[in-house]
């Protein structure tokens, strides 16, 4: 068979498009969903993103296995998140500014180390196909599943139930909602808050080892462009549900995939705009969620980007 | 206990000439010694890779301020970084973090472009303020928009305003790509070359372009309205509190969307000045980062536009000194920006220091 399946080919193309795309965005706003719900917010994840990439990519390069590479990129987002936790807990620092210094300082660093590992080629992470049932190549294709989106979707579900049964849940949610609350209970907000920033940098980083290391495939300096930074309004799309998280990143990722399935059936006209989808659909789903008279519903009361 | 703790504060604090100083010198010291400390923590971090921190910084200095023609190079660099700063420095007065300058400053350059092809036979006295302001115009509606968004709909404006700037250079690339396109492009799809007579020229006496007179006269333009008019009186009111401006009957609406639209246009007019007076044509290079820069630029000022002037200054003595630095120590062209990572986060760490060093309160000396 493999015959022509003609403009089916482009609802196909999106749905295998947004499975491969969504990956990173799942896991930087998972990443940014445990980040905020201890009322803290964290912009410099597309930092992280980007130099796990990197890291990502090096490591597998110099030890032939991926899985090492996607340890050290969670290793380095770790890092990242804990310099980004302990800065914000000194008095009078604005986390939403630290967070654009790290963007930058992430990246720096990242095309800084880089440079040397944009030529070498490094092994992927294996995927599963699920297409077998089928005879067409395109359906082969677009269910041709990486193990880390599998992973994405168990981690979704444990944050949730996480965040909602357990004792750690419990205590970042009060961190978030009401500092002084937390105080009165003995916690120690700094650190619920610096934890939860490098768990989610942890998280973000696994994003950037899925970028260079399975799609697009290699590093190079314009791998990421936005995704961590997307991944934050996502969040606020999915009102901080982990759950809503994985329905938001498919999403964005079929919109990321618009471009390239239009020009797959020829349709090259107006590239770059399409290109443009998941920019646009993100401020168009921010414009209508966000509210300017009253508090969002789910909303960590703590977090200053919905004050 | 409350009468008590009152009358323990003086009631007259130290005044006179020296205390003054001592006060004021608190927001150039804290700034200054924080850059310091993060250029410090980058030699460190240069001598982990094996490189030699003062050949850096003499080649920053060689390459950047060493002789009259570095000099121009590197005030020509500064020119769009000074109108790039202005964009977060504004808003910043209201309390707005807007980082998607960027997308201002390629719209600006691409209107430019479609607005010289436009105008080709046009004479440069006509032709070159139209460009201006078509320039400012698009960068005006585009940060503006994000303010609207912001005062309107509640949408986070840092988030919004870094989207706002992957639309604008989608946007570019399309155009260039498409209907603006000059044929004879090949490799790097530009609009049309600007006309010889609409290309902006030189400052008398340097090799410096139009674009650093604008960009000074922006600044202290932004100084003066900000610190000397009841617009600037009203925005930094409306930063401080919301609520209690809107009490006080101030049109918050039009402040954060009219101080977003200025900051937009100044970020316009830099892109006009690179494709006018650099580029020659509007193409991808325009998105160059300028943008960015200007983030780290306006932090460092602390939002003053007067002080942008120094630090831009520095900034482009810095990039203009990138590419001896990559050649001569064989370090990655990156090595800028992480310099500059430092720098940002040594000076966000300085935000901490503010009114806690006795050193900088004549009241506390004696005790």
């Amino acid at each position: 068979m493999g015959e022509d399946i003609g403009l089916w080919g482009v609802p196909l193309a999106i749905i295998g498009g947004a499975i491969r795309v969504s990956t990173p965005f799942l896991f930087v706003s998972l990443g940014e969903c445990l980040t905020e719900r201890s009322g803290r917010i964290n912009l410099g994840l597309e930092g992280t993103l980007v130099f796990g990439a990197m890291s990502a990519y090096a490591i597998a390069y110099e030890t032939g296995s991926p899985w090492l590479g996607v340890l050290a990129a969670m290793i380095a987002g770790t890092i990242f998140g804990l310099l980004h936790g302990w800065i914000c807990s000194l008095p009078k620092v604005n986390d939403i500014a630290i967070g654009i210094a790290l963007m930058l300082f992430g990246m720096g660093l990242a095309f800084f180390f880089g440079k040397s590992f944009i030529q070498p080629v490094a092994p992927d992470l294996p995927a599963i196909s699920f297409g077998f049932w089928s005879d067409y190549p395109q359906v082969q294709a677009a269910l041709k599943v990486n193990i880390l989106f599998l992973i994405g979707i168990a981690a979704s579900l444990g944050l949730w139930w996480m965040l909602r049964n357990t004792k750690i849940g419990l205590r970042i949610r009060v961190v978030g909602d009401s500092t002084d609350a937390a105080r009165a209970m003995g916690l120690r907000p700094n650190v619920v808050k610096l934890l939860s920033t490098a768990a989610g940098g942890a998280l973000a980083g696994v994003g950037g080892a899925y970028l260079s290391l399975y799609y697009p495939g290699s590093w190079n300096e314009g791998i990421s462009s936005g995704q961590g930074l997307m991944a934050v309004a996502l969040v606020i799309f999915a009102r901080w549900n982990p759950i809503y998280c994985f329905w938001a990143a498919l999403l964005f990722g079929g919109a990321g995939a618009l471009g390239p399935a239009l020009q797959s059936v020829g349709v090259t006209q107006g590239y770059y705009l399409f290109y443009a989808a998941p920019y646009v659909l993100t401020l168009v789903v921010m414009i209508f969620t966000s509210s300017a008279a009253k508090t969002m519903t789910g909303a960590p009361a703590e977090l200053s980007i919905t004050k | 206990m409350a009468e008590q703790s009152l009358a323990q504060v003086p009631i007259t604090a130290a005044s006179g000439p020296l205390s003054k100083a001592v006060r004021r010198s608190e927001g150039v010291v804290i700034p200054v010694a924080a850059l310091l400390c993060g250029l410090l923590a980058f030699s460190l971090f240069l001598l982990v890779v094996g490189k030699s921190p003062i050949e850096f910084y003499q080649l920053i200095y060689k390459a950047g301020f060493g002789t009259a023609f570095s000099w121009q190079n590197t005030l020509s660099r500064s020119a769009p970084f000074l109108l790039a700063a202005l964009c977060v420095a504004l808003p910043a007065r209201l309390g707005l973090v807007i980082i998607g300058g960027e997308g201002a400053i390629v719209l600006g350059g691409v209107a430019t472009g479609a607005c010289a092809s436009l105008l080709m036979n046009a004479p440069a006295l006509l032709a070159i303020p139209t460009m201006m302001a078509v320039g400012a115009l698009a960068g005006a509606v585009w940060i503006g928009a994000v303010g609207a968004m912001r005062h309107y709909r509640g949408v986070n404006e840092t988030i919004s305003s870094l989207l706002m700037a992957y639309i604008a250079i989608a946007i570019m690339n399309q155009l260039v790509e498409g209907p603006l396109r000059d044929p004879a492009s090949l490799n790097k799809p530009s609009t049309l070359p600007l006309a010889e007579h609409l290309q902006v020229g030189s400052l008398p006496e340097m090799d410096v372009h139009w674009g650093l007179a604008a960009g000074i006269i922006a600044c202290v333009f932004s100084w003066i309205l900000i610190e000397k008019t009841s617009w600037g009186f009203a925005a930094r009111i409306a930063g401080g509190n919301v609520r209690a401006a809107q009490i006080q009957g101030l049109p918050v609406g039009k402040l954060i969307v009219g101080f977003t639209a200025l900051g937009g246009a100044f970020g316009g007019l830099a892109g006009m000045f690179e494709v006018s007076a650099v580029q020659g044509a509007a193409n991808a290079s325009i998105a160059a980062g300028f943008g960015y820069t200007g983030i780290l630029i306006a932090f460092l000022a602390r939002q003053n536009p007067l002080a942008i002037i120094p630090v831009a200054i520095l900034l482009g003595g810095i990039e203009a000194s990138s590419g001896l630095i990559q050649r001569r120590m064989d370090l990655p062209d990156a090595t800028v920006l992480v310099m500059q990572g430092f720098i940002f986060i040594a000076i966000l760490i300085s935000e901490t220091f503010y009114g806690k060093l006795r050193i900088f309160d004549p009241d506390g000396w004696r005790s």
